[in-house]
């Protein structure tokens, strides 16, 4: 574990700053009520973004324990079948909509992107602030509809069915309208600021990973969430009035719904996850010391996933009547997206090797992020030929698949953001030890929650149901027991980041030593993120060593 | 998407005024734009749903199509399009004279754009009339005895949805260009460094009027 030996070189060159003791950071600059819920500061928009995001965290995480309590037994346990099945149905539209999908791009792209693009702001600070203001308005009415009835389709809502049903499906799809135009306004956003807002020595090959990673997704977003944001209006006025678009009594064709749904909801695991990858290339880079391996492929492999990711919806209806023809070539488009993952789970494994790897609680978030993406992803290729899906469709082990390789990575990597970027947002450190057994517990119950759902899922327990037979109790107990064990390791990162909230030390400004360029900045940063002229980037990102003598013994 | 345009009291002050974080005017006046563009992106994206339940139906339905088609008034519909069309061009014309400073011209030209906007809204209010009088309605509505054919109550809930989703369009778009009206009479400090504002909100509006150009032949000369 020798430091790096390049960490003596000048790296980016900072802007002068001796005025710095005049600039108050971001945190404290105003303490107003008014100056934090009207701000147009990036910094601190993502810092709002932070803790709604893990208030809806903890809102679906109580609903995902109620749903593994209810199945520790294969009859009844604390609810009735009806209450399951609303509970199911929250747990996903709270996790998907309310918390993955904003998760890692409103909260750290919103804080990371200008700083990493030597920017003030993001280009639209007031849409910015807006977008949030979506989010909460759309929260607000989704959960009141979840709470004054709440719905039982399942967060597909498939018609006819969810035209159909007598419970309350109108507020809360009209909710998830309203968070798509946040979503679509984030996107945007990144994307103008991506284009105009770099720092002059910032191209578009010297941009950060996660840059890339966000730029892609943003690109996602914008393109797919309008045509939910249709399809969702669709479905409202089908449940309110009964117009039959998608009602076969009336002509109408249940299985287009299905195509348009999937059109955004395959790509938007893509939203989910693609930041992601971002994260895991900074911090594989920060933690190995060495210039991330392949960074043109890495950044490539981002928007080549993002592209693919569009043509492979129909890998969901493989056994909804579409033709043999079809399915195939959908199968062949999904394994594309792996070949793309593929790439970067190779650099980045490349990055590691021969690394000085410091084996922080961030690194320990990105070697269960590797084994979730690798291990989730070799299920999805195999979920993705036809002739397995068949028997496995509607599984568990669809169930434990998604939950790896969607939630697993994402989880992973909006924990390793969190800890690696924790000195950079509040500018204090929080107990290395206490760190490393949360990441331990996480990943260990994460196991052990999802693993014996891909053994049910093979032996034939489908997904959604109540009450199963008893030959299948001790797996489903087992992957309760493992989500007690994740609960607790939750449990125990809030208590010690709250600590280090309040009484953790002062980090410095780059605790890691890290060469990304949000790092050049004060932690916490300056409201403008600068002080004086703007700063110029000659180096490349992720520069530790010359790539020449990365390899070479000793070098790092 | 008008970036940070608000003048700090005074004609004095140059206008726009220069967001802090942006490197120049052009950089800013250059991201408004490509926030536009992409916005108009998403808003053929949310249509293009509905295009795509269309081209289904059509393909289910072609009789019923045809015949559905044939019921609606085609010289509204065709009245209807040339007034929008025209529209498009004195929106267009504003950004002209935005960018020349004549403000008095902008006004005008906005003027005249929605006073067509209305009266598109007016003859698709008594075409939606004349359909409710019938009751060639979306679904479980439709009570029309003229067609009996399967499939026709779908090509109503498509037109209903279309039209409807359009017609917002129309309302958000009349909302954009009558800020921008206001602002050429009060303040009148339109020119050549500052048409941003006229030039989005014709933007919108030529997309308002592109959606248009295809609803109506998808929907009128089937």
């Amino acid at each position: 574990m020798t430091p790096s030996s390049s960490i003596a070189a000048p790296g980016a060159t900072p802007a002068p700053e001796e005025h710095h003791d005049h600039h108050p950071n971001y945190l404290v600059d105003g303490t107003t009520i008014k100056s934090w819920l009207l701000t147009v500061d990036h910094k601190r928009i993502g810092l709002m973004f932070l803790f709604w995001v893990l208030l809806f965290f903890l809102v679906g995480g109580i609903f995902a324990l109620l749903i593994r309590v209810e199945l520790l037994t294969p009859g009844p346990t604390i609810m009735d079948a009806m209450t399951y099945n609303r509970t199911f149905t929250l747990h996903g539209l709270v996790m998907i909509f309310l918390f993955m999908i904003p998760a890692i791009p409103a909260v750290f792209g919103n804080f990371m992107l200008p700083l990493m693009l030597g920017a003030k702001d993001v280009a639209f600070p007031r849409l910015n602030l807006l977008s949030l203001y979506i989010y909460l308005a759309g929260a607000v009415l989704a959960l009141w509809g979840m709470l004054n009835g709440g719905l039982d389709t399942g967060w597909t809502f498939y018609t006819p069915y969810s035209a159909h049903t007598t419970t309350t499906v109108a507020p809360v799809l009209f909710g998830a309208f309203i968070i798509g135009f946040s979503s679509i306004v984030t996107g945007i956003n990144f994307i103008v600021t991506c284009h105009t807002m770099r720092a002059p020595g910032i191209t578009w090959f010297k941009m950060p990973l996660f840059v890339w990673a966000i730029y892609a997704t943003s690109c996602i977003q914008v393109l797919a969430t309008p045509v939910i944001g249709l399809l969702l209006v669709l479905v409202t006025v089908e449940n309110l009035f009964g117009f039959g678009m998608f009602d076969p009594a009336r002509g109408g064709d249940p299985v287009l719904f299905q195509h348009l749904f999937w059109f955004y909801s395959h790509p938007a695991v893509y939203i989910m996850v693609l930041p992601s990858f971002g994260v895991m290339s900074e911090v594989v880079a920060t933690y190995s010391r060495k210039n991330i391996f392949g960074y043109r492929a890495v950044a490539y492999s981002s928007l080549g996933i993002a592209f693919v990711g569009f043509f492979a919806w129909g890998h969901h209806m493989f056994v909804s009547g579409q033709s043999t023809f079809a399915g195939g070539l959908f199968g062949v488009l999904t394994m594309i997206v792996g070949v793309f993952t593929a790439i970067k789970v190779f650099n980045w494994v490349g990055t590691v090797y021969k690394g000085a790897v410091e084996f922080k609680t961030p690194f320990a978030y990105f070697c269960g992020f590797l084994f979730f993406t690798v291990f989730g992803g070799m299920t999805g290729i195999a979920l993705g030929t036809v002739s397995l899906d068949v028997a496995w469709h509607d599984t568990y082990f669809v169930v434990a698949h998604f939950h790896f390789i969607m939630v697993g990575a994402t989880i992973m990597a909006f924990l390793a953001a969190l800890h690696y970027w924790f000195p950079k947002m509040f500018g204090r450190t929080y107990h290395e030890g206490w760190g490393l057994v949360a990441a331990a517990l996480i990943i260990l119950g994460f196991n052990a929650t999802f693993i014996p759902q891909f053994l049910l899922g093979n032996n034939g327990m489908p997904r959604r149901y109540y009450e199963y037979p008893e030959r299948f109790q001790s797996l489903n107990v087992a992957s309760t027991a493992g989500a007690t064990l994740l609960a607790f390791g939750f449990i125990i990162i809030a208590m010690y980041l709250t600590y280090a909230l309040i009484y953790g030390k002062a980090s410095g400004k780059n605790p890691w030593r890290s060469k990304g360029y949000e790092w050049l900045s004060e932690s916490p940063p300056p409201t403008h993120n600068f002080v004086g002229p703007q700063p110029e980037f000659p180096e490349e990102p992720h520069f530790y060593v010359d790539p020449k003598k990365a390899e070479v013994p000793d070098a790092v | 998407m008008q970036s940070s345009s608000h003048a700090a009291g005074g004609a004095a002050l140059p206008v726009p005024r220069l967001a802090g974080h942006f490197a120049s005017l052009e950089v800013q006046n250059h991201a408004a734009r490509l926030g536009m563009w992409l916005f108009l992106a998403t808003e053929i994206l949310l249509f293009a749903g509905l295009f795509i339940c269309y081209g289904v139906y059509r393909f289910l339905f072609p009789e019923a199509w045809a015949a559905a088609s044939r019921s609606l008034d085609l010289t509204l519909g065709t009245i209807n399009t040339v007034v929008l069309i025209t529209s498009s061009l004195t929106a267009a014309l504003a950004v002209h004279y935005a960018k020349e400073g004549k403000n008095k011209m902008v006004a005008v030209q906005l003027g005249l754009t929605l006073v067509m906007a209305v009266g598109f809204l007016v003859i698709k209010y008594f075409e939606y009339h004349h359909k409710f009088e019938i009751g060639t309605l979306p679904g479980r509505f439709y009570s029309y005895e003229g067609i009996q054919l399967p499939g026709v109550p779908l090509y109503f809930t498509v037109y209903f949805c279309a039209t409807a989703l359009h017609g917002i369009h129309v309302v958000i778009g009349m909302i954009v260009l009558a800020f921008s009206m206001v602002r050429a009479l009060k303040k009148a400090d339109f020119g050549p460094n500052n048409f941003t504002m006229v030039e989005l909100g014709s933007m919108y509006w030529h997309l308002v009027d592109l959606v248009w150009i295809f609803l109506f032949p998808m929907l009128y000369l089937v």
